[in-house]
């Protein structure tokens, strides 16, 4: 038969109307429809037995317990711990996504030994005895030379047991260096020995406090302990408790609190200063807490009475002198008032005058160790383990001058600065061998560059981080530790309460990896390294030590989780509460109260760069994991690029716009960053959030942004070697 | 006499939530993806195509410095009731496949991905954006899968995902409450993810219907209002707020408009 054309075609058309009318397309529609969502990879998450664990969660100094919901024996989800005295059920952001860390990517699986050069991530594994016997051989060396005191450990906190090992461990080998990331807790601690006699921290009564005065601190954005802060705010609302907010940036606490006191970056201190003017020239003030006739307060009180009167305050701060009178009355004449500083999440030190102003505010109205008030705590002091011995050399090491100067000299006030060890070890102070714990110290000590040039003057870094983060990266050898989702530990929960808690974290699923407890690994390195360190730890394993140290508690702390008994909770100094010494024993005030000046050419950069601290991105040694990192606004991150906050003046004034690309240059650094507009912060400021910019992690978050401590220095406080550093000068130019 | 007694057993599951209270800090929103094994992807700064059940708006008064305001707005479905609270959601009246539907007994709207195939009506209809698509199949990293929860069927590409205010955890009560011989549960029995892991505790969930549950009271409080009620979607969720601004702004009025 031929085909003609017309044949051709009504075939063709004949065809196409019988299957359009047949059921075959629609139903190879539907199939594909059902196929293209049955791929085989969709997981089908097992059934199982549900179990509940409870622990506590150490990914920040907060302290929450939680709750732990079990699958047989994969953990399925984390949440707050019902009846804990921290967080009572509800959990922070980072808490909850704490499976993502157990059983994320960024897990160091083995212990591993560089390879090739530092930070270019080539890595044998090797054993664990290898590991640590080769760390003990370092050890030995750098004993038989005698130069104990050089090595030093930087850990991310010096509370309970697993820090206090380590500390021990340095101690008795001969070195004084145990170190801990800075944070507003050194500066507390300064305050309180010099203006109590003592150290110790200062912890607030916030739930039963009447009004709260805030310079800048994130009261809702994690500062102290996050979920507690939250929790308090709340009862506040419902109280009708009236909160003030002293801030140069439209922060989430700001917006949050009754007022809001825009205030010229830096100059907190004369505010607090000029509110103790009005509240000693209008005789506000009690005597319940300064010896009104010593030779300090007469001093302070004829400082502020003559240099800051509400007109020269206004002058410096750029607030309103009947603003600043009437504050001071308001705050004088509530119950039971509380001044609070340190900023954001109190990751930064801050100048000792700025915390110096703000406590006298707190003692001017004598609202100190009482309910709703401000206490001076000391440490838990649950930890009583038996005097050790050691031998000469390691006696004569520990003897010798901190690496940061901490404890003498003129930084004889402070227990750690760990602020000043890169410098100090740039300009020559040898360090031969750094433990690294639970912190990242390349990642978020300030100056990145500084950071990175000490460490590579230290021969061999050792870190016990559960994660490749920047330090691991940086480290010669990785002793990974358990997460805290693997390991028992106590935890103690002292970051500004008032009476801390002490809770236990606990293993909820068996090791997922090759790790061992640091705890464990410390008291390993201290057998093979012999005695007398040896014998100073007389215990066969971190378990035995924990147990023994909380003695005949550890039943009720295994049984409840936690504990809120005396013996581990601080002795909170309510029997002498002590006189304050509002000078803080300096003869001229006027060194101490002196603005944080930027000596860089303001020319050059005439605009000032302001690190700031969000919830929902992590700055601390955790990096942010998925979940976080997808709550963040894409008014902060948008790709792999970070947006940073200008007013639209500011915007105007160097010919920018919403959304455009612009480089941000500070006397450290520069960085290619994007515009938002921001109608919540002053003109003249940039500001950049911290905890950005990783260069290790996963995709997740490796690359996205900037680290803001790469474009930022320190500046040292000269009356106590804190980092003052409030920000730093900078330029933003169109790109 | 019987129409009543069934009436009074129709439970309204709502919220409240209190924008006075809510600081932004995000728990509810991960929360909510812990709970219901939502994805990831490694970039979410997109957010027209990052699931997120439930998000949080940031809101800004729009005054410049130093007037400017803002306040946190979290926003899951609303679990709309249509007018006459007779199931004629948005979305619900707009699915040819049935694969979401309004539940009489609870008022929630339910979500059910193996009908979804994906036409996205819902999704245009949805004048609060609650509602998200699965533009690729979810990827987990090597081992992160292990976390997953069984109770949440985890969704493949092509089907739409809403907040089902944690309808399995209803279940899982129902099912305890019937296994110990009582035929009703009490309010903390059901709580959802968000709620019990809210800080601020500025979420509070229940029963609208219900006199002993909390919402009962809170919703009835002056400052409380919805979003976009003007449409009639009759939406379960409410908010509280004492600021002025922050209440005109749950509706789209016009500058010079009054309430």
């Amino acid at each position: 038969m031929k085909i003609d054309r017309r044949c051709f075609l009504s075939l063709g058309i004949g065809g196409a109307a019988g299957l359009a009318l047949s059921p075959i397309p629609w139903k190879l529609a539907d199939d594909s429809a059902i196929w293209s969502q049955m791929w085989p990879w969709t997981p089908v998450p097992a059934d199982g037995e549900v179990t509940y664990v409870k622990s506590a969660c150490t990914l920040c100094p907060g302290g929450c317990g939680i709750s732990v919901r079990k699958i047989d024996n994969r953990a399925v989800k984390i949440e707050g711990m019902e009846g804990h005295p921290v967080n009572d059920g509800g959990l922070c952001l980072l808490g909850l996504s704490g499976l993502q860390l157990l059983y994320g990517p960024t897990r160091v699986k083995t212990p591993l030994k560089r390879a090739g050069e530092r930070g270019e991530g080539k890595w044998v594994k090797i054993t664990w005895e290898e590991a640590i016997s080769e760390v003990a051989k370092k050890l030995g060396d750098i004993k038989e030379k005698g130069e104990t005191n050089s090595v030093a450990c930087i850990s991310g906190s010096d509370k309970g047991t697993v820090p206090a090992l380590f500390k021990r461990f340095l101690s008795v080998f001969g070195s004084p260096n145990f170190m801990r990331m800075p944070s507003i807790q050194d500066s507390y601690e300064i305050a309180n020995n010099i203006s109590l006699g003592f150290i110790a921290q200062t912890g607030f009564d916030l739930e039963h406090a009447g009004f709260i005065l805030s310079f800048g601190t994130g009261l809702i954005e994690g500062w102290g302990s996050p979920v507690r802060m939250i929790r308090a705010n709340s009862s506040w609302r419902k109280a009708g408790i009236k909160v003030v907010q002293v801030e140069p940036r439209l922060s989430n606490s700001a917006a949050k609190s009754d007022k809001w006191i825009p205030v010229n970056p830096g100059t907190e201190y004369a505010l607090a200063l000029g509110l103790a003017h009005v509240i000693i020239r209008k005789s506000l003030y009690r005597n319940d807490f300064i010896h009104a006739g010593a030779s300090g307060f007469i001093r302070f009180r004829d400082l502020v009475l003559s240099n800051y009167s509400p007109d020269s305050v206004e002058k410096i701060t750029g607030i309103k002198k009947e603003t600043i009178e009437a504050l001071a009355v308001d705050f004088a004449r509530s119950e039971r008032p509380v001044a609070i500083c340190g900023r954001g999440q109190g990751k930064s030190q801050g100048s000792l005058g700025e915390l110096m102003a703000v406590q006298a505010l707190n003692v001017l109205v004598g609202n100190i160790n009482k309910e709703g008030g401000v206490f001076a705590v000391h440490d838990p002091a649950y930890i009583a383990w038996p005097a050790y011995q050691s031998d000469a050399v390691g006696a004569a090491g520990i003897k010798k001058e901190r690496i940061d100067g901490a404890g003498s000299g003129k930084y004889g006030f402070a227990k750690s600065l760990t602020n000043r060890f890169a410098g100090a070890v740039n300009s020559g102070s040898p360090v031969s061998l750094l433990f690294v714990l639970e912190s990242n110290p390349v990642y978020s000590l300030p100056d990145t560059k500084d950071v990175k040039d000490a460490f590579k003057k230290i021969p061999f870094i050792v870190s016990f981080s559960s994660f490749m983060d920047e330090t691991a990266l940086n480290s010669d050898i990785i002793l990974p530790n358990h997460v805290y989702l693997e390991r028992y530990e106590d935890v103690p929960a002292t970051a500004g309460l008032s009476k801390p808690v002490v809770s236990l974290a606990r293993p909820v699923v068996s090791p997922q990896f090759n790790t061992k407890h640091a705890g464990d690994v410390i008291l390993l390195i201290a057998k093979e390294v012999g005695s007398p360190v040896a014998d100073a730890f007389p215990w066969n394993d971190y378990q035995e030590c924990l147990e023994g140290t909380a003695g005949d508690k550890w039943k009720i702390l295994n049984k409840e989780g936690f504990s809120s008994d005396p013996v581990f909770t601080a002795q909170v100094v309510n029997t002498s509460p002590g006189r304050f010494d509002l000078s803080g024993g300096i003869d001229d005030l006027s060194t101490l109260f002196t603005p944080v000046n930027s000596e860089e050419d303001s020319k050059a950069y005439p605009l000032f760069l302001l690190p700031y601290d969000s919830f929902r991105i992590a700055n601390g040694y955790i990096g942010t994991p998925p979940f976080v990192i997808k709550t963040v606004e894409d008014t902060v991150l948008k790709g792999k690029d970070i947006l940073v906050e200008i007013n639209p003046a500011t915007a105007r004034a160097n010919g920018l716009s919403a959304g455009s690309y612009a480089t941000l240059k500070t006397p450290k650094g520069s960085a290619r960053v994007k515009v938002h507009l921001f109608e919540g912060i002053m003109p003249g400021l940039v500001a950049m959030p911290r905890g950005l910019g990783h260069t290790a992690y996963d995709n997740y978050l490796a690359g996205k942004g900037i680290n803001v401590n790469e474009l930022i220095g320190t500046v040292e406080d000269p009356a106590s070697g804190l980092d003052a550093a409030w920000g730093i000068r900078a330029n933003l130019i169109k790109a | 006499m019987k129409e009543e007694q069934s009436k009074e057993k129709v439970k309204k599951f709502g919220m409240v939530i209190d924008l006075d209270k809510c600081t932004g800090c995000g728990a509810c929103m991960v929360a909510c993806m812990a709970e219901n094994n939502v994805p990831f992807k490694e970039d979410e700064s997109k957010k027209l195509d990052s699931i997120t059940w439930l998000r949080v708006y940031k809101l800004t008064n729009g005054k410049p410095f130093p007037d400017a305001d803002i306040c946190y707005l979290p926003r899951p479905c609303q679990h709309c009731g249509g007018k006459g609270d007779h199931g004629h959601s948005p979305c619900v009246s707009v699915c040819p496949a049935t694969a979401t539907d309004y539940n009489k007994e609870t008022g929630i709207v339910s979500q059910i991905y193996t009908r979804c195939f994906g036409c996205r009506y819902c999704m245009a209809a949805c004048p609060y954006h609650a509602r998200y698509f699965n533009w690729w199949d979810p990827v987990w990293p090597d081992g992160m899968e292990k976390y997953l929860s069984p109770n949440v069927s985890v969704r493949m590409r092509g089907v739409v995902e809403k907040c089902s205010f944690c309808f399995h955890r209803y279940q899982l009560a129902m099912d305890k409450a019937y296994y110990e011989g009582r035929r009703e549960i009490e309010e903390n029995e059901y709580q959802t993810a968000c709620t019990q892991s809210c800080p601020a505790n500025a979420i509070t969930f229940g029963d609208l219907n219900n006199s002993g549950h909390a919402v009962y009271e809170l919703k009835k409080d002056k400052n409380a209002f919805r979003l976009l009620e003007r449409l009639q979607t009759n939406p379960k969720v409410y908010y509280l707020s004492s600021r002025e601004w922050v209440r005109r702004a749950g509706d789209n009025y016009l500058k010079d408009e009054k309430k």
